[in-house]
């Protein structure tokens, strides 16, 4: 597939997306004065070569809804400290534990309100659409973050795709289950499998992604190999992991860590930091690789692209 | 009995032994500091396991008493107070963790958590009951206080544990299997006592009933 405008690899990112970053940034405005320091430093820049570790991505577009302003962090981190509690519930389990996991072949079942269900295999899915870089700022519930450059394409796209019925008004999104690729399934810890869902509109806005890399390269199994979900202005549960199912659906779905605590982890999980996790704050975080807490941004600093979507909404209710 | 004990000249190896033990789990994790291997959140990653060893070693000081009352050993005794004083050494640790580098002495924000979070009030109603119980830890506040007061206070260390393994327990995110092993052990230890308190209870009355008699 051809790439289009820029043919500089992840390491060396290009004005072009250097100065819609910064535009970007300018335009959230939130990023405060240790940003400001920061900020002629791209995202790319700092990264560094893919750090050759599994088979690399290539033909990739650059994208302008990248973050570029800020340090990525360190590979190693972004696939050290994972919450996969499909191989464990300590955040260096999946790393140890996910080997198990056989990320191909790999089949999606797509159904629902859609044209024409039906289950397809990953790389015939992926085929489908060109793969983008899309660097995002990644806010745990647990108030640390990371940036990450993902390899995926827009959810949307693949929505548009499936020809939605007019009684699709939520996505849902389903996990493999298998306690013998996926460990952690031997305890009920969660409801097995996984379960996510977005609204439509959600689903549709240009920042949602199904990721298959990142770093240039496939997604390691602790990251949630082969298809994972991202979503960067709400908290990372919503970034569902190794996808076997999107389903098109009327009603609004059940979520996994809302079926596990209503009170704490609500359908929308914007990130907020108004609005506390009923046991810390969320007000602030901690940037992996940085020593102090950093404020936290309404959407994770995305607000300018999804804030519309949610107006007339009462966040503090709809957490 | 315990000054008896003291008195008598005896060899150090025990008490040197758990020493070095106790030591253990603050030496590996400068270690693993000076060689990159908190995690990738390695403040967390501290304060989680200061907490967690406070709370062990805590339990280890709380087993010395039962030990001694279940199988008639009296070398636990011996290990108590260095014990004790280790759980406040690391109970210290995790305290200043938390409030230096986890919140970077933002005095507002901790207060906001202290009274806004229970698992945070809780935590620092643990320490704040631990940190009279290590002040008068040496034999001299043992005199200066007398040795019934002395124990009246101490036996607030139960409620530290207790304390310890609820702060623990609500601050889990989901699996709560290890509070709850914690909160186990700790019950298994209070029951001991409870037993043995009972016990001496009644041999107290019949002792008194046949004296009357």
């Amino acid at each position: 597939m051809a790439r289009q405008g820029f043919e500089l690899p992840s390491g060396e990112v290009t004005p072009r997306s250097l100065y819609f970053g910064r535009r970007a940034f300018l335009a959230t405005g939130a990023l405060g004065a240790g940003a400001v320091l920061l900020a002629g430093r791209s995202a790319g820049a700092a990264a560094g070569k893919p750090p050759g570790k599994l088979a690399p991505l290539t033909g990739l577009k650059d994208s302008p809804l990248s973050t570029t302003d800020e340090k990525l962090t360190k590979y190693e981190e972004v696939t050290t400290y994972n919450n996969f509690y499909e191989f464990g519930t300590d955040k260096a389990d999946p790393a140890r534990n996910a080997s198990t996991l056989k990320p191909r072949p790999w089949t999606v079942k797509l159904d629902g309100e859609l044209k024409k269900p039906r289950t397809v295999d990953l790389d015939a899915l992926i085929k489908q659409f060109p793969l983008e870089e899309r660097v995002y700022r990644m806010r745990c519930v647990e108030a640390w973050s990371m940036v990450i450059p993902w390899v995926g394409f827009p959810l949307g796209d693949l929505i548009k795709s499936l020809e939605p019925t007019s009684k699709a008004k939520f996505v849902a999104f389903e996990t493999l289950r298998d306690p013998e690729q996926m460990p952690g399934q031997r305890h009920q810890v969660l409801d097995w499998p996984y379960v996510e869902a977005l609204r439509i509109d959600e689903a549709m806005n240009p920042l949602a992604i199904l990721a298959v890399g990142l770093y240039g390269e496939v997604l390691p199994n602790q990251n949630g190999a082969p298809l994972r979900l991202v979503v960067p202005w709400k908290y990372g549960f919503k970034g569902i992991k190794s996808i076997v199912r999107i389903s098109l659906v009327e009603k609004q779905p059940a979520t996994t860590w809302n079926i596990s605590g209503p009170s704490e982890y609500g359908f929308y999980a914007n990130v907020n930091p108004e609005v506390d996790h009923p046991r810390w704050s969320q007000a602030r975080e901690r940037r992996i690789g940085e020593l102090f807490r950093r404020k936290t941004l309404p959407f994770n600093g995305y607000g300018d692209q999804v804030a519309s979507l949610y107006s007339g909404l009462d966040l503090k209710a709809n957490y | 009995m315990e000054a008896a004990l003291a008195k008598k000249p005896r060899s150090k190896v025990l008490e040197r032994a758990v020493f070095a033990l106790a030591c253990a789990p603050i030496a590996w994790l400068g270690v693993a500091a000076l060689t990159g291997r908190l995690t990738a959140d390695p403040i967390a990653f501290l304060l989680n396991q200061l907490g967690l060893t406070a709370l062990q070693v805590l339990l280890a000081s709380l087993a010395c008493t039962p030990l001694q009352q279940v199988f008639g050993w009296k070398w636990p005794l011996r290990l108590r107070r260095m014990l004790g004083l280790f759980a406040f050494f690391y109970a210290c640790a995790h305290f200043l963790t938390y409030s230096v580098l986890d919140q970077g002495l933002a005095v507002g924000e901790i207060w906001k958590d202290v009274v806004k979070r229970k698992f945070i009030t809780i935590g620092m109603a643990t320490f704040a009951i631990l940190l009279p119980l290590a002040v008068t830890s040496t034999n001299k506040m043992v005199k200066r206080l007398g040795f019934h007061r002395w124990k009246l206070l101490h036996r607030l260390v139960y409620l530290a544990g207790a304390l310890a393994v609820v702060h623990f327990y609500w601050r889990v995110k989901k699996d709560h299997t290890e509070p709850l092993v914690y909160g186990a052990i700790l019950a298994l230890l209070l029951g001991v006592r409870l037993v043995s308190f009972m016990r001496m209870a009644i041999n107290d009355r019949a002792k008194r009933s046949s004296l009357a008699g």
